[in-house]
């Protein structure tokens, strides 16, 4: 349990708030898919701890970002947070992204709405390990594609957006470059619909296929059983023995 | 710490402090290591226990509400003989008294469960759920009837000769009686509350959030309504009561043990703060110093009218 002081606080759009928090130490090692449990305040309807997803770890500024999306009371209260503010937080918590059993480098790494978070971190992580990782990136419209020249740095990125207003139109399994071409390992992260039918085209293409889940959660450190994920070994926590799963552990209808 | 005496005694059971976990909010122990030291705290009440493995029910089981949460695990557990073997071994040696919480869907099941549990040296005591609202069958059921509750307290009695908690509902008309009740038929302690029923609705998508639709309810939300049954229960019974119900520190712990608790669980406090054992602690005798308290056992009962 840390107690870390907010760096910057910084809306994208109406709906996400990218905030950077740093400590006068050395912040913990922490690998990408993991997620931090950050108090929000006392008021009675953000009792809970918010479960929120490594976006970056930006080693030379020991800053630990995190991309919120606005869905209620806790995440629109972290978007008040100012610079200076303290913000106590549990972390690292949970599983990591794994990396591909082959040396062949190239991974796809599909994002869908805020779920492109941790792809970030995990992209950078890639690269600086050999690997050449491509970004997929999905969303409503030009206005939620967020950090799109943070993922530049790390290998080309694809967008869809469902009006079409950047990239191509429709979902990110209807993308082109799913067809073109060839990828040993798919990473997704995203609202649940969508990384199922992830998992389904990986399925198809017999890739093996990585998914970041989310779940309502208590205590984040396995104690509460809340969070459970079906699995083909019973129920699981997301918050321990996830958030990352591999999709053939998982009992999904649709594989 | 010099010239203090924290120890509290619970139907025969010595505590260091007053302070335990509440089943189900701390998992095995282990799980809260790297945050606190785990010796510091009078009792770890591990994870309901039940005589075959549970699944527990499907998510989603938690809902956050107004100071509080409801949850519907539904006692999922790998079940007691997995626990003999495989959990038992790894957290015997916590310097802390391990105690089960047992529980059942039939008399029998709890019968069975107990008597291995008996068997192992370093769990000194169980705490026996009578009162899980989260399972279908059994669970609260035995907690809301006084013959139901004094049926399974008389077969667990009869195999289980270390201490017995009762852990009791809080969703009955007079949890006094229910109280007296276990009392009369062996408990040596009771505690209370389990959580209570309630539910939550997503109005936007005109569901239910929980797949049980029902839940318990739990945190701070519960707090005036535990501390009236502890109050009310204390009066009622002989055997030592233990209070829980949404104490998030050490000045809620203090109005437990004014109401007449001699010990006290930390259940949902551990979600939002993971060290909240030690710090309740360690606020406990803050409070003594400075009302000039010299034993902790001088609190117990002592709310003035």
């Amino acid at each position: 349990m840390l107690d870390l002081t907010v760096k910057s606080c910084e809306m994208l759009n109406a709906q996400y708030v990218l905030i950077k928090l740093s400590h006068e130490e050395k912040l913990p090692e922490m690998g990408a898919g993991q997620f931090v449990e950050v108090r929000v305040d006392n008021s009675p309807t953000t009792f809970l701890r918010r479960p929120i997803s490594i976006n970056f770890v930006d080693r030379e500024r020991n800053e630990l970002w995190l991309l919120v999306q606005l869905v209620g009371d806790g995440t629109r209260a972290m978007a008040q947070w100012k610079p200076g503010d303290i913000c106590n937080c549990l972390l690292p918590l949970g599983n990591t992204f794994s990396l591909p059993l082959d040396k062949e480098p190239s991974v796809l790494l599909i994002g869908g709405g805020v779920g492109t978070a941790p792809m970030l971190y995990w992209g950078a992580l890639l690269k600086a390990q050999g690997y050449k990782p491509t970004f997929l990136l999905g969303a409503r419209s030009r206005k939620d594609l967020l950090q799109l020249d943070d993922f530049a740095q790390y290998g080309p990125v694809y967008t869809t957006t469902e009006d079409g207003s950047h990239g191509e139109q429709g979902f990110v399994t209807q993308h082109s470059i799913l067809n073109k071409e060839t990828f040993q390992m798919i990473y997704t992260c995203g609202p649940k619909p969508m990384m199922m039918a992830v998992a389904q085209v990986a399925n198809r293409l017999m890739i093996p296929c990585e998914v970041s889940l989310e779940n309502t959660m208590a205590c984040g450190v396995g104690a509460c059983l809340c969070c459970v994920e079906d699995t083909k070994e019973g129920h699981k926590c997301v918050c321990t023995e996830g958030p990352v799963f591999n999709t053939e552990d998982l009992k999904w209808n649709n594989l | 710490m010099t010239g203090i005496n924290t120890k509290v005694n619970i139907g025969g059971l010595e505590l260091k402090n007053p302070v335990m976990t509440a089943s189900g909010t701390f998992g095995y122990g282990p799980e809260f290591a790297d945050f606190m030291d785990l010796s510091r705290i009078g009792g770890i009440i591990v994870k309901g226990t039940t005589l075959h493995h549970r699944e527990g029910n499907p998510y989603p089981r938690m809902a956050e509400t107004p100071s509080g949460m409801l949850n519907a695990v539904g006692l999922q557990n790998k079940g007691v003989q997995y626990f003999a073997d495989h959990i038992y071994p790894e957290i015997k040696d916590i310097d802390s008294h391990i105690i089960v919480n047992v529980s059942g869907s039939q008399i029998d099941d709890y019968v069975k469960t107990a008597e291995i549990i008996n068997e192992l040296d370093q769990i000194p005591a169980i705490e026996l759920n009578i009162s899980c609202p989260n399972v279908k069958e059994g669970g609260m059921a035995f907690g809301v009837t006084t013959k139901g509750a004094s049926e399974v307290v008389k077969a667990v009695r009869k195999v289980y000769n270390k201490t017995m908690i009762v852990k009791l509902s809080p969703n009955v008309t007079d949890i006094t009686e229910i109280a007296r009740a276990v009392e009369a038929s062996g408990a040596d302690s009771v505690s209370l509350i389990n959580t209570l029923l309630g539910m939550a609705i997503d109005a936007e998508k005109r569901k239910p959030i929980l797949s049980t639709v029902t839940g318990g309810l739990s945190g701070p939300a519960v707090k005036p309504v535990a501390l009236r049954m502890v109050w009310q229960v204390a009066q009622a019974v002989g055997v030592p009561v233990v209070g829980l119900g949404g104490i998030m520190n050490g000045r809620d712990a203090i109005e437990f043990m004014l109401a007449g608790a001699s010990a006290i669980e930390l259940g949902t406090a551990n979600f939002i703060d993971p060290t909240v054992c030690v710090r309740v602690a360690d606020e406990i005798e803050d409070y003594m110093k400075r009302h000039g308290f010299s034993d902790v056992n001088d609190l117990i009962g002592a709310l003035e009218l």
